[in-house]
Order: C-alpha cells, then structure tokens, then sequence
C-alpha cells in the first residue's frame, strides 16, 4: 500500500526563545514491510540540523537553532509503500543485543497487577503467548484520549484501564518483558485505507520471539502490524523513541500543536511524483 | 574487634608507654614522637588543625541531616604509614585492577567477549541499572574509559589488602588527601624532618598536575590545538562543591555548571565574557544521569542539552566516561577476580573480599541462616546507606533485613565483617587503635596509569567500629607513602 | 572569565554599593529627624529616607508608616524586602561565595565578616541607638571590604566588574538622591541662607559624604545648585554622576583592552561621559534638573543592559 504522511509540529514560545536543541526520531528506514520512497524534514527556523543514528539504529536528527525564536515549526513529509508481514519485522540493523531490551524503564515497570495478568496470558508457545498478552491488553484497557498524559506510566495507565496508544504498548511491553521476553516501543504512522485523513500519530510494540525475530502487535488495534503501519523508531519506552525531545533556553510559557496526517493511496506506477497532502487541518 | 592488626605495633597491645622493641619499623619516627609530644600538645595541634579547615572551608554536607548542612570532617593528627615495599606491591596491584576495569568498560560497550566467554552473565550486564545502553558502540577518545578511579582498600594482615570496592564514576576526597598533608606540614614539621632522614615522605602535592596531564592527554579527535578543559560540577550546595572548586583552582581550569554551557553544532561551549569558549574535555562530577536531559533525565538542571552528541561526534571528552558505572556495580564487584583474569592473563594481585551473590539461591539460603556474622549491602546503596553490618544489628533490624533480602534478593550481596587494621588514633581518652580504610587514587590517561604515592585514609573514630563513611561519624588521616631507602 | 563568574562578580559590586548607601542614607535621616517638623525633621525626613531610596512602593505596600521604627526596619534589617541592608549583604555574600576562589582571602572575609555581624543585629526592629551601631558596623565592614578589594584583588577582569558594578550603582542611588529632592536644589531669587531648605541641603551631602567636601570644592556656603553642580558635574566628588562615569569607562575600557575589543556597552559609557563632560550646570538648570535626571537615570539603566548583553550575563 502507498501512504502519504505528513506530520507539522509547531512551537510557540510566549517570548523568543534561545539554545534551542532537538532530538528528532522522525525519520523511517525502509526495511522488508516498508520501503522509503522520499522523506524530508523542513525546519521554519535558521539553525544546524545534523542526521545520526542513534543506539537503536533509529534515524534520528538533532536540531540546534541559530538565534532566540518564538516560534518553530516541524514539518515531516514523506512518501512510504507497505507490504504486510503479518507483524514480522526484518531487514532492520539492530546493532543492540536482544536482551537489553528486557530492561525495565520507570515508564515500563510491571506492578503486581500487570505481573498477574502477564502471568495469566503464559503458554508454551511463544507466538500463542504474544497473540494473548495484545489481546488481554486490547481487551483490559479501553481506548480514552482523556486521562493519561506522556509521562503516564504503565503501570498508572493500567490501573486507570484506559489511556492511549502510547499507555496500552506500555502496559503490554511490561508484562511482555515479565515473561522474559524482550520488547520494545515503536513510534510511527498508522493510515488504514477505510478511515482517510485521519490522526495518524501512533504507537505499539514489538516482541521478540524466537525463531521469528521482532514481532510488531499493535495492542490499541488487537492486531500485528500491517499495511497501515509506517514504523519510525524504536525505543525501550514511549520515552526513548519519542518523535521529538527538545529544550531550550527562556521563553516563557510553550503552546505546542501537532498535526500528523496520514492517506493510503491507490499504488501509482513508480515514478511518478507524489501528491503531497495539504496539511493546513490543524487543531 | 580482637586480633586486629595495628599498622604500628602488630598484635602487641596499647600500653600508656609505647614499647619501642614492639613499634614495627616502619612507625617507628611516629612512635617517637608520640612519646616525645605531651597530650596536651598533641590537643592543641589538633584544635589548631581543625580551625584551618574551617578557615579554608572544607566543609561536607550531610544528606537527610537538616540541622548540619555544613559539617567538618574530623581530622586525626596521627598519619598513617605505609612503607615503600607495601606500596610497591599496591601500586602494582591497582595498576591492575583499574586496567582490568577499563578493560571491562571498553569489552561491555564493545564487542562484549567476556560476556560470550561467561566470565559475567550476560544479564547481569545487560540488564543492569548502570550499564548506559546510549554508549554501547562508543569508543572514547585513547580507548580511555576509568580516568579517575578510587580504589577503597582493607588491610586484614600485614601482607593482605583487599579491595572493599571500586569507585570508577566520581570518586571524591582527593582535596581532603591534599590538604590533610598540608595540614601535617604546618602542624608537625619537627616528625616530617625526622621522617626525612629516612628516606622520605613521597610528596602527593603533584596530583593536580597529573590530572590535568591526563585530561588533556584524552581530548577527542575534533580538538584544535591546546585542549581546553572545564570541571562540570553541580554547584554550591553540592557535598563536594569545596573540592571541585580546589581542584579547578589547582589545574587552572574554569570551575562550570551546567546553565554556563551549550552545545551547538555538536560542539560544546562555555560562556564567557570573551563570547563562547569551546570545551574539548569536561571533568565532570555530576551523575550520568543529570548530564544531558535529553536522552537521560529530562527534568535535569545541572547537564547540558546535547552533550551526548558533542561526545559520539567526537567533539567532546567526558571524563570519567558515561556508563563507567557498570564497572564499580556492586553486583558486578563479585566477578572481579574473572575480569581481572580474562583481561590482564594474570592472578589478581589484590584480592577481593569473598561475596555472597544473594541473587543464586544457594548463597542466599547461606546468607540468610548467618546474617548476624555478615555485612550485607544493596547493590545500589552507596555511602554506607542500605547496608546491614550483622554483629552490630539488632534482632529487629535483623529480621527487616531478612525480609527485604527474600523480597528481592537480586539487589543485595553479603560480605564476612573484616577484621580491618587499626592505626593509632588520638581520641578522647589518649592514643588508641581505631580501624581504618585507604582509598588510592588510580588516573588513566591515553599513555597509561599513573598512582599518585599516598590516598585518603578514613578511620571509624568509634571503638570497634568499622564504618569509615564520613556520613557516618567517620574521620580522615594524612597517609604517608615512604620513599624507597625508608624504613 | 565565565560570564557567570563575570555577572557574580559585577552584582557583588552593586550590591555592596547599594548596602553602603543605604547606611548613610539612614544616619543622616536619623540627624534630620532630630529638627522640628518645620525644619523638614521629624516624619517627613522618615518619608523622603524612603523616596530617597526608590522603594516608596513597596513600603506603601507593606501597609507601614513613615516611623523611625518602621523605615528603619524596612531599610535595614527585613529580611523579606529585597531592598534592605540585610538582603543586599545577603545576596553580596551569596555572590562572593560562589566566586571564593577569584576573591582574595581577606576580599572574602571581609564580606564574609559584614554579612555575620549583621546576622548578630538579628531581623526584628531595633531602636534608635541599636540602629545607629547597625549602621557603623556595616559601614566598617563595607569599608574593610572595599580595602582588601582595593589593596590586594589583581588589577584584571575580576576586579574591573567588580568595580563596574559598584559604579554603575552609584549613579544610580545619586542621581535618585538629587531627582527626589530637585525642588529644593533650583535656582532661586529669594536669599539663601536662613532657608528651611538649608537642612535638606546638608543631609543630602551627608548621604554622600560631601559635606566637608563641598566647603573644600567651592569654599562657600550651601548653596541649592551648587551641591547639584558638585553631585552632577565635579570630577573630584567620587560620588557624582561625573566621576562615577569617568570610572565606568576606564572599567569597561580595561575589559575591552582584555577581550580584544569594545562593544556597545563602551560606546554607550563614553557616550554618557562626553554629555557630562559637555553641559555646565546653567545649561542643565535651563533644559530643566528633573527631565536631565529621568533621563540620565534610564540611560544608566540601559547601559546596565548592554554590559549585561556584552558580557553574555
């Protein structure tokens, strides 16, 4: 499937503000479920804008801004054709050893409430495992933009039982790496062909299982990864891939606006340039 | 405790006239002195030593203690000796250790082959709070990872020193090695000329020279002529803020904190009134984990955004490097015996303290049924903080420590209680043996290691006790290291 | 220099400077309040303390009144107004102490000593006779403070911001010394001599220490524009708005000779010095001493600005 994604983030400072560094994890690799077919990052301000790749083998950038500003704005375009996998994830650099990523985080630890329900989910099989630990999540925790924040942690989340993409890949890497199974977060794009135009922002989990390698389940969705999914970056927690960490010197209250659109689009014969999607719907 | 050794008479006991056929040789100038000096005096220079520190301001401050935020460490006038033969032998031993220590930092953020080999679980490394998995694949500039480490030492015999722990990530005290010899200086002139006719007390004053050589020999690749060096520390109301302002001065090196540097391009600066100054190696004493809050703690005030960057770009040297918390893990400290073997080829030359891993059943079981004997510590405690010594614990305390061991038994170790040497100590009642620990500090530059000849000397002013924290009533001594010839 | 140790350095200045005024603002109010009311004594020199002092306000805030008590407490000892004795030394101290290694030894204790005999004085309201040993106590200290600095600091960037903030301030506490009390100071028909004024005249040159200096400049009477011509005009008064100039731009000229060249801040600062130097007192009288003094003061304050700029404070 081709999607089309386009994603602005804009910044305002109440006063100009200085110093101002970024680290962005905003750019995708192509890899056996996706191949990057253009993507560039355009940036509203003067200032340096350096690409590396970080210790997950993520893409990333970091900005620095030349002077003060008092406003700054992101904007992510690009162009991605999919091949469902059924979740499995290969042709990815992973320059980590498997086993860092049964570390927990303070935004991964399992309480006693995800142990049990990890604990209810063991099988033999790890890939039947895997399917029940997503579904239990799917089914325990509802999705509700409304109550948890970026810094929720899982174990906050699940006791609320709600919260957003980003809470329910959390719950389930926790109880995931409970069962001594390494996990880890992925940031990305999520554009199904049946709901155009919509937020595409998102978030879930990939396991590693053996003999499959990386398994992406979408725990929000009650599915592995397919299609609809465009993966940017992965992490430990939603902290270590998040999109965008920055800070910056004075300037007072920040109003930040995200707008992040995806559209599936019917497969052009290669070559032809892509329609870039207007992207002025902002919230 | 009974039958420990005394650095100054053997196994002989403390007697009003110090028997001078029982002094071993190597006390027997601070023996004559003693004898010679009355307590009256010995008093006055004591009090005489406690105003220049107060005067000059090495202060500490205590945690969770409100009403002594600025508390002088006692100062023992009595110096301990270490004669040239001893520290010949140490001097080998810590070489060792703290090149197996680098070794092990520079294998575990590498190719990680003594994890394949089993001389560490795998898990235990890879899964351990310290280990920081943002510098796995970095290499610091001269392959230099422990630039400065403390080694805290034990003497259970005269021919045994063990290694009580490694301190690979800020260790502190260095000032108080320093000043303490200065203090000496001024305040016994008439033992430090005795001791001269034999042989000598080697001179410790060079250490800040050294650590400046050292810094400068690890700038990184993007550095451009003579390297510029700062001392990141987390300001005025750090413990140890008394000595990063000693030592910046003493290197002539700007003394920084965090909002007084950026990074741009890649490249940290400094501001100055000249405008931005670039900064190619930063000796810091802040934590990993407040350096830069954009990949470690975001709420951190004392890092500077970006530094991480400025490091894998190549632009920067942070010393000691991030991670070298791995190496002085106490979970780790069990295995050092193997790492010192895998890496150097050879038997470790300072022995370890034999250690109980509570996370393999078989030594907790052991653990469990003879607490009261050991010392049991967290893995992550540090300061004397989260520890149990058991013949001193109650039944109480005992029973707690029972309990949290069961709960999580991976986070702790247990230790037999050590029959630490005594030095001569002046306390209140007169000269008496009071238990001491020695922490030698080890730098490793691009050209290898160099070991400044003395270490900071903490003794336990308590009879019988063993914790030497200066958070914990614990005080200091000069340490003199004879020249060769001496006695 | 780290621009913090630099910013450190240059308010340790102001605000030993703004302490040390303060003092003698106080001592020669306590002197007037001791006139009859009809000789501008008694409440009303408690109230022209507090204008005098440019924090009317927040005292009128505090909801206190123009008392010796009140004013006396508010000015010295509060530990809750910024602007007080305590708080000046306190926050000097606080800078001196993160900058113990450039100051000298005895530079630090100086400072050091200052900030723990006010300590002894304690944060209540003291009467009349504590408050006047108050005031001696500080301005020893302050004394021994700028001594050491002047006798043993090395003549180099520490020294030169240091001394930069204790200018700049000073400008500033004299020109609003003189705005407060312009009415008094104009040119007047009527004789001089036996006028009410006379005391509001010699307790301003009290608060800078000029009274004996007046006599030796102009061997004359007190005359109104006289004492503005001497705290605006005369090089040889260490406190007037001239020689307080003259010190900034040898100040900010050494910095500039350090770091290899001026900028705006020197420009501005001998900007400032060349109008002084160019306007005689009959030619201020006429633009009017009010507009001068508004003028100046804000000018100053930009001034504060731009080394604040240059220097990356």
């Amino acid at each position: 499937m081709r999607l089309l994604i386009d994603h602005r983030t804009v910044y305002r400072y109440e006063r100009p503000a200085a110093g101002i560094v970024q680290i962005l994890k905003l750019t995708p690799r192509s890899c056996d479920s996706q191949s990057v077919l253009a993507w560039r990052i355009d940036v509203s301000v003067e200032g340096v804008l350096k690409p590396f790749t970080d210790a997950h083998g993520n893409l990333a950038h970091v900005f620095y801004a030349d002077g003060a500003v008092s406003e700054l704005v992101l904007h992510v375009s690009g162009e991605v054709i999919t091949t469902d996998t059924t979740g499995i994830v290969s042709g990815t650099p992973e320059p980590l050893p498997k086993a860092i990523y049964l570390r927990t985080t303070p935004l991964t630890e399992a309480d006693a409430a995800i142990r049990t329900l990890a604990e209810s989910c063991r099988d033999p099989d790890p890939v039947a495992e895997a399917h029940r630990l997503m579904l239990a999540v799917h089914e325990r925790v509802a999705f509700d933009p409304d109550v948890t924040h970026p810094s929720t942690d899982a174990a906050t989340a699940f006791r609320l039982g709600r919260g957003v993409c980003q809470d329910l890949a959390q719950i389930l890497i926790a109880a995931a790496r409970h069962l001594g199974r390494p996990a880890r977060y992925v940031s990305g794009h999520y554009a199904p062909p049946d709901h155009p135009e919509q937020e595409a922002a998102h978030a879930w989990a990939e396991l590693a299982l053996p003999g499959l390698g990386w398994v992406a389940f979408d725990p929000t969705h009650g599915v592995c990864a397919g299609e609809a999914h465009v993966r940017v970056a992965v992490g430990l927690d939603s902290a270590d891939a998040a999109p965008i960490r920055g800070a910056r010197r004075g300037g007072g209250a920040e109003t930040l606006q995200v707008s992040v659109h995806g559209r599936a689009v019917a497969s052009d014969p290669p070559g032809v340039p892509p329609s870039v999607p207007s992207a002025e719907a902002t919230q | 405790m009974a039958g420990a050794f005394d650095e100054m008479l053997g196994s002989s006991p403390y007697a009003d006239r110090l028997d001078p056929a029982a002094v071993r040789p190597v006390y027997q100038a601070v023996a004559r002195w003693l004898a010679s000096a009355s307590p009256e005096l010995l008093a006055t220079r004591r009090r005489q030593a406690e105003l220049f520190f107060r005067r000059i301001g090495i202060t500490f401050a205590v945690y969770g203690d409100p009403d002594a935020t600025e508390r002088l460490i006692p100062f023992d006038i009595i110096p301990r000796v270490i004669s040239a033969e001893e520290w010949a032998l140490l001097e080998e031993g810590l070489t060792q250790r703290v090149e197996a220590l680098n070794a092990f930092c520079a294998d575990v953020y590498g190719p990680r082959e003594c994890l394949r080999a089993g001389v560490v679980p795998e898990d235990l490394v890879l899964r351990n709070p310290q280990l920081c998995w943002h510098q796995l694949g970095f290499r610091p500039a001269g392959g230099v990872w422990t630039h400065v480490t403390g080694i805290d030492l034990v003497r259970t015999d005269p021919a045994t020193w063990m290694v009580l722990e490694d301190n690979a990530r800020t260790p502190s005290g260095v000032s108080y090695m320093l000043e303490n010899r200065e203090v000496m200086l001024r305040l016994a002139p008439e033992l430090v000329s005795e001791e001269l006719r034999d042989g000598g007390i080697r001179p410790v004053e060079t250490y800040t020279d050294m650590l400046l050589a050292t810094l400068k020999s690890v700038a990184p690749p993007g550095a451009r002529g003579e390297p510029v060096v700062a001392l990141l520390t987390p300001g005025l109301h750090n413990s140890a803020y008394y000595e990063h302002s000693f030592l910046a001065d003493r290197m002539g090196i700007e003394l920084v904190e965090g909002s007084d540097l950026f990074v741009h391009d890649d490249v940290l600066f400094m501001r100055t009134t000249a405008g931005p100054q670039r900064v190619d190696v930063l000796y810091r004493r802040v934590d990993d984990a407040f350096l830069d809050p954009l990949v470690f703690r975001p709420d951190s005030l004392l890092g500077v955004p970006g530094l991480l960057r400025a490091v894998h770009a190549g632009n920067l040297t942070v010393a000691n490097a991030i991670g070298t918390g791995i190496a002085d893990d106490k979970a780790i400290y069990s295995y050092m015996p193997g790492i010192i073997r895998f890496f150097t080829g050879r038997e470790p030359i300072l022995a370890n303290v034999p250690t109980w891993r509570c996370r393999e059943p078989e030594a907790l079981a052991e653990v469990l049924d003879r607490m009261p004997e050991l010392v049991v510590k967290q893995v992550d405690g540090s300061g004397g903080y989260g520890m149990l010594v058991g013949p001193q614990a109650t039944a109480e305390e005992l029973d707690r420590f029972r309990q949290r061991l069961k709960a999580e038994p991976h986070r702790f170790i247990a230790q037999p209680t050590l029959a630490l040497s005594t030095c001569p100590t002046l306390v209140d009642s007169g000269i008496a043996p009071r238990h001491v620990d020695l922490r030698p500090f080890v730098l490793m530059g691009a050209h290898g290691i160099t070991i400044v000849p003395g270490g900071l000397t903490r003794v336990a002013l308590k009879e019988g006790s063993f914790v030497v924290n200066s958070s914990q009533g614990g005080g200091t001594k000069d340490t003199w290291v004879m020249g060769p010839g001496g006695t | 220099m780290l621009s913090r140790n630099a910013a450190n350095l240059y308010w340790l200045g102001r605000y030993v400077e703004r302490a040390d005024y303060l003092c003698r603002l106080l001592e020669a109010t306590i002197r007037l309040a001791a006139l009859p009311a009809s000789h501008g004594g008694a409440d009303g020199a408690w109230e022209s303390a507090i204008r005098s002092a440019a924090v009317a306000d927040r005292f009128a805030a505090s909801g206190r009144r123009f008392t010796e008590a009140d004013v006396g407490h508010f000015l010295a000892l509060d530990p809750t107004h910024p602007g007080s004795i305590r708080s000046c030394l306190e926050m000097a101290r606080t800078n001196a102490r993160s900058l113990r290694t450039a100051l000298t030894l005895e530079t630090w204790q100086a400072i050091n000593t200052a900030w723990l005999e006010l300590q002894r004085f304690g944060t209540e309201e003291t009467d009349p006779l504590t408050l006047m040993r108050l005031l001696d106590t500080v301005k020893q200290a302050l004394l021994a403070f700028d001594g050491a600095a002047h006798r043993n600091q090395l003549r180099e960037a520490t020294y030169w911001f240091m001394r930069l903030g204790t200018s700049l301030e000073r400008a500033d506490n004299t020109a609003r010394l003189l705005d407060h009390k312009y009415h008094i100071l104009l040119p007047r028909t009527e004789r001089v001599g036996g006028s009410l004024d006379y005391f509001q005249w010699t307790t301003m040159l009290r608060v800078v220490s000029a009274n004996t200096a007046y006599r030796w400049v102009y061997r004359d009477s007190v005359k109104p524009w006289l004492v503005a011509d001497l705290l605006i005009l005369k090089p040889q008064m260490p406190r007037s708005l001239i020689a307080c100039y003259e010190d900034i731009v040898f100040y900010l000229d050494r910095l500039a000779r350090e770091r290899g060249r001026p900028g705006p801040a020197n420009r501005l600062a001998l900007a400032g010095l060349q109008r002084l130097q160019a306007t005689s007192i009959d030619e201020l009288f006429q633009e009017g001493l009010h507009e001068f003094l508004l003028r100046f003061i804000a000018q100053n304050n930009a001034l504060g600005d731009a080394i604040a700029e240059q220097y990356l404070f």
